[in-house]
C-alpha cells in the first residue's frame, strides 16, 4: 500500500472510531438524541467509509489476516449510523443493538447449506429488521452469541462466501476485539 | 445573576480607518459579577432597541432597559441595565419517552410593542412561552375590609366607608406568562419567528415548521414536514427558517445540506414545494470528510429590507440576492485557517457549534461570532473587514476597541494570535445589532458584552 493511501485509510478509521464513540456518548446526552448531530455523525462515519472503502479497492486485495477484521468492522459499521441512524423509531434514530447483517456470513447467497439445528441467532431471529437498522458491533449485544468455537462450526459449510475478507470465520466473530485495533 | 457587561464605544468608521483618533468611547455600567455558570444561549433586542433580552442555559430571561438620555449626564448615553429577570422555562421530563427536556432557552424574539407592556416569545427545546413585562408604579391604598398590612379587618370596627386610592409605589417590573404553546413538536425547537402580521408565528424543529397564532395554545397548523415515510431514509434535516419582514405570506428555511428554501404559504396549506431553492454547488477541490458538517447552515436572516437573505455554515457567511437561487451575491469567509484543523474540530466537538449572524439596521454591515472571543464584522459596501475580541483583559476604559488578527502562517508579528493559541472554549455564538443604532450585544459564554459607538 502506497504511504499515502495508508496515512488516507489510518484518518478514515480514527474518524470511524471517533464518530463511534461521540454517537455512543450522545445515547446518555440531557435532553435527548439531537437529531442533527446524529444525522451530521453518521454521514461522517459514511464518508469515512466510503473513502476506506475506495482507497482499499485502488489497492487491490487485501493481504495479512489483520486487514480482513478491519474491514468486516467497516463493513459491519457500514450497516449502522451509516444508513441507519436516523431509525426506525422516532425521536430516538439510535440503532437498536442487533446484529448488523452484513456482518452474518450466512447472509451470503448460493452455497447456504441448510443447517437448522446449529443456526446462528441471527438467522433464527424472526424480528423484522434491515441492513440500516443494524447496531454497531461494539454496543452490548442483548442476545446471547455462539462461542468461537461454536461459530465456526456453524460457518464452516459455507463454501466461497461473496464478500472478501469474510472468508475467515475468525474475522466474524465479535468484533468487539476490533475496534481497540484501531 | 448580574451580568457583568462593559460598554466601549467603536466608531462606524472603525471598518475604514482602523486607527482613527476619533474613536472614543463611554465606560458604562460594569456591575459586580457575581458570575453563576449559566452560559447566555440567545441575546436579542427589541424592535426599537430599548430592550435588550438574553436567555441563559438555566432557563433564565434577563432583561436590559435602555436608561433614557439625560442633560446631565451626557457621556453616560443610553447605558443598559437591568429591567426584568423571570425563569421562563423549567426542567421538564417526558415520562413517555424517558427523556429529560432542556430548560435552556434557544431563542427569544420579541413583539413589536403595541401597548404599555413588552410581550416577547422564549422557546426551549418543546415549548415556546409569550410572556408579557408590565411596569407596576402604583398601589390601591385604602380598602374597606382589610388593613395596610392586609390583615382582615374586623367588620364591627368599620364604622365608614371610603374609595381606595391608588398611590405611587417603588417600580416593580412583573413578568407573567400569558401564553404557553406546547406539545407540538416531537423533535428539538431550534428556532421561532414572528410574522409581520402580528398575529401568527412559526416555530420549527429538525423536521416540521408549525404555524401558530398568538391567542390560541392548543393548536397549531404544521406548514413544513420533512420526515421521510422511512427515518432511514433521512438525508437532511431543517436547521432554521424565519419570516419575510414585511411579506407575511413568505418564510424561508434551512437546511443541514447548505440550501435554503423559500415558501409562499397563499400556495398550499402544506408548503412541502418551495417556491425558492437557494444552493450552491459544492466545490469538489474541498471535499473532506467534514463537507457535509460543515455545509449545514446554522442560521439564517433576512435582510431588513427584505431583498437579501443572509446564512452562516460554519466556515462562512453568505448574502444571498432572493432574486438570484444559484449562487450566492456574496461569501465571506470568517475564519478560514480553520478549514485545515476540521478533524481536531470534529474531535473535540467545536465543528457542531451553532453560529449566528445579524444585519446592522441599514443591512450594510453583517456580524457573526468566531472563537477566542472573537467577533467579525463585514462591510459589504467597502468590502473591509474587522475582527475584533470581547474580553475584560483586553479593554480598558476609554480604550479604542482593538482591532485583531489571527496568524495563519509564517511569521507571527507582534499583536497577531497564531491558529494554535486560539481558545475554542471561547466561542461568540451568539450576537445581536441594535435596530437602528450601532449598539451591539454579543454573548461571550457567560458574560454579556454591549459595544456602542459614538459619532463625534
Amino acid at each position: 500500500m502506497s504511504a499515502a493511501i495508508m496515512e488516507v485509510n489510518a484518518e478514515a478509521r480514527r474518524i470511524l472510531a471517533v464518530s463511534i464513540s461521540k454517537l455512543y456518548a450522545s445515547r446518555t446526552q440531557r435532553g435527548g438524541l439531537r437529531l442533527h448531530r446524529s444525522l451530521l455523525l453518521s454521514l461522517v462515519m459514511k464518508s469515512a467509509r466510503d473513502i476506506y472503502h475506495s482507497s482499499r479497492e485502488s489497492e487491490g486485495p487485501p493481504v495479512g489476516g489483520e486487514q480482513p477484521s478491519t474491514e468486516e468492522a467497516m463493513d459491519a459499521c457500514s450497516g449502522c449510523p451509516g444508513e441507519a441512524n436516523p431509525g426506525h423509531r422516532e425521536p430516538q434514530p439510535e440503532p437498536e443493538s442487533v446484529e448488523p447483517a452484513p456482518e452474518d456470513p450466512e447472509g451470503c447467497d448460493g452455497e447456504i447449506t441448510e443447517d437448522k439445528e446449529n443456526r446462528s441467532p441471527a438467522r433464527q431471529s424472526r424480528k423484522r429488521r434491515g441492513k440500516a437498522s443494524a447496531a454497531p458491533d461494539f454496543l452490548p449485544s442483548k442476545r446471547a452469541r455462539l462461542e468461537p468455537g461454536e461459530e465456526r462450526y456453524a460457518a464452516a459449510p459455507l463454501g466461497s462466501c461473496c464478500r472478501a475478507g469474510a472468508v475467515d470465520s475468525l474475522s466474524a466473530l465479535s468484533l468487539n476485539r476490533v475496534i481497540p485495533a484501531f | 445573576l448580574l451580568r457583568f457587561y462593559l460598554c466601549f464605544c467603536l466608531s462606524t468608521d472603525t471598518l475604514t480607518a482602523l486607527a482613527s483618533s476619533t474613536l472614543t468611547f463611554s465606560p458604562l455600567v460594569s456591575t459586580a459579577s457575581c458570575v453563576s455558570a449559566d452560559i447566555i444561549s440567545t441575546v436579542e433586542f427589541n424592535s426599537s432597541g430599548e430592550l435588550l433580552a438574553t436567555g441563559d442555559k438555566g432557563g433564565r430571561v434577563v432583561v436590559f432597559q435602555r436608561e433614557q438620555e439625560s442633560k446631565s449626564q451626557p457621556q453616560r448615553r443610553g447605558e443598559y441595565n437591568v429591567y426584568s429577570t423571570f425563569q421562563s422555562h423549567e426542567p421538564e421530563f417526558d415520562y413517555l419517552k424517558s427523556l429529560e427536556i432542556e430548560e435552556k432557552i434557544n431563542k427569544i424574539k420579541w413583539l413589536p410593542q403595541q401597548n404599555a407592556a413588552y410581550f416577547l416569545l422564549s422557546t426551549n427545546d418543546k415549548t415556546v412561552k409569550l410572556w408579557k413585562i408590565s411596569e407596576r408604579d402604583k398601589r390601591p391604598e385604602g380598602y374597606n375590609l382589610k388593613d395596610e398590612d392586609g390583615r382582615i379587618r374586623d367588620p364591627s370596627t368599620i364604622t365608614s366607608l371610603r374609595v381606595p386610592v391608588l398611590q405611587p409605589m417603588d417600580l416593580m417590573v412583573e413578568a407573567t406568562a400569558r401564553r404557553i404553546f406546547s406539545n407540538a413538536h416531537t423533535y428539538h425547537i431550534n428556532s421561532i419567528s414572528v410574522n409581520s402580521d402580528l398575529q401568527t408565528f412559526i416555530s420549527t424543529d429538525d423536521l416540521r415548521v408549525n404555524l401558530w397564532n398568538l391567542e390560541i395554545t392548543d393548536r397549531s397548523f404544521n406548514i413544513v414536514d420533512i420526515k421521510p415515510a422511512n427515518m432511514e431514509e433521512l438525508t437532511e434535516v431543517i436547521t432554521s427558517a424565519e419570516f419575510h419582514p414585511q411579506q407575511c405570506h413568505t418564510f424561508a428555511y434551512s437546511s443541514s445540506k447548505g440550501s435554503i428554501r423559500l415558501c409562499d404559504m397563499r400556495q398550499a396549506a402544506l408548503c412541502d414545494k418551495h417556491c425558492k431553492y437557494f444552493e450552491e454547488p459544492e466545490d469538489p477541490s474541498t471535499r473532506s470528510f467534514f463537507s457535509e458538517i460543515i455545509s449545514s447552515i446554522s442560521d439564517v436572516k433576512f435582510s431588513h429590507n427584505g431583498r437579501y437573505l443572509m446564512t452562516r455554515d460554519y466556515l462562512t457567511v453568505k448574502v444571498w440576492d432572493l432574486q438570484m437561487e444559484n449562487k450566492p451575491l456574496e461569501t465571506y469567509q470568517v475564519h478560514d485557517y480553520l478549514r485545515g484543523k476540521l478533524c481536531s474540530l470534529y474531535e473535540n466537538d467545536c465543528i457542531f457549534d451553532k453560529f449566528e449572524c445579524v444585519w446592522n439596521g441599514s443591512d450594510s454591515v453583517i456580524m457573526t461570532g468566531s472563537y477566542n472571543n472573537f467577533f467579525r464584522m463585514f462591510d459589504r459596501n467597502t468590502k473591509r473587514d474587522v475582527t475584533l475580541e470581547a474580553s475584560r483583559e483586553n479593554s480598558k476604559p476609554r480604550a479604542i476597541l482593538k482591532p485583531r488578527k489571527v496568524c495563519v502562517g509564517g511569521k507571527r508579528r507582534k499583536d497577531e494570535i497564531s491558529v494554535d493559541s486560539l481558545d475554542f472554549s471561547k466561542k461568540i455564538l451568539h450576537t445581536t445589532w441594535h435596530p437602528h443604532e450601532n449598539i451591539i450585544a454579543v454573548a461571550a459564554t457567560n458574560n454579556l458584552y454591549i459595544f456602542q459607538d459614538k459619532v463625534n
